[in-house]
């Protein structure tokens, strides 16, 4: 399992693909089930234009809790390996904010501890998104329905 | 010995500064770090707390070394 911050725009399926040569060289035939998430940032939210973002976190305590997470995925379902990459700093729309990524046996769990993954992220990692709109910008107050 | 004191995004907007120093005393708690270091201005609504890095509710008890954190609801992915 690999989770890491990210300061600079990255490429999703090209980290993707260099990860999974990694697990290749673990757990090649052993994983049946590989699911993803990729988040990107829109150029609009709640209705109103998005310019750019700049996503705040807590040194330490998004690290820590975003590892929290990952084992309770890992305590709940048979999860053979994992990838979780969030960027920081200023975006820019288009630019991928989040990739989640399981390897496991069957489907079903690679579908919900990804699902789980992300869901808990969004709801417990440390994470701010300022938005810059053309009229000023304001802090996220809460994160829109899945 | 003291407890360090964190705030993030909007409320360390709101509060004008990332943090604050705390000299420790018994019988501590979250609700009673912010009492101390903000009499006259109520903890916001939905404000979450942490303590060493663990979410923490406002009547966990906070020791000597401790790092405590206010920051409003998280809104990551």
């Amino acid at each position: 399992m690999r989770v890491e911050l990210r300061p600079a725009s990255f490429a999703p399926l090209a980290e993707l693909a260099a990860y999974q040569a990694e697990v290749d060289t673990r757990l090649l035939g052993q994983y049946g089930a590989l699911s993803m998430f990729i988040g990107t940032m829109r150029d609009f939210n709640d209705g109103h234009a998005v310019q750019t973002m700049n996503l705040e976190h807590y040194p330490g305590m998004t690290e820590y809790q975003l590892q929290r997470i990952a084992e309770a995925a890992w305590r709940q379902w048979p999860v053979l390996d994992g990838l979780l990459l969030h960027r920081v700093g200023a975006l820019q729309p288009g630019e991928p904010i989040v990739l989640v990524a399981v390897w496991t046996a069957q489907r079903a769990a690679a579908f919900s501890a990804c699902r789980f993954l992300i869901e808990e992220l969004k709801a417990k990692a440390p994470f701010w998104k300022r938005e810059e709109t053309g009229q000023g910008a304001h802090w996220v107050s809460h994160n829109t329905p899945a | 010995m003291t407890i360090q004191v964190k705030y993030f995004a909007s409320l360390r907007d709101r509060l004008g500064r990332d943090g604050d120093e705390l000299e420790s005393v018994s019988g501590l708690t979250v609700a009673g770090v912010w009492a101390a270091l903000h009499p006259k201005t109520p903890l916001p609504p939905n404000t979450l707390a942490a303590v060493n890095l663990e979410y923490a509710s406002l009547e966990q008890a906070v020791r000597a070394g401790d790092e405590v954190a206010f920051f409003p609801p998280v809104t990551g992915g």
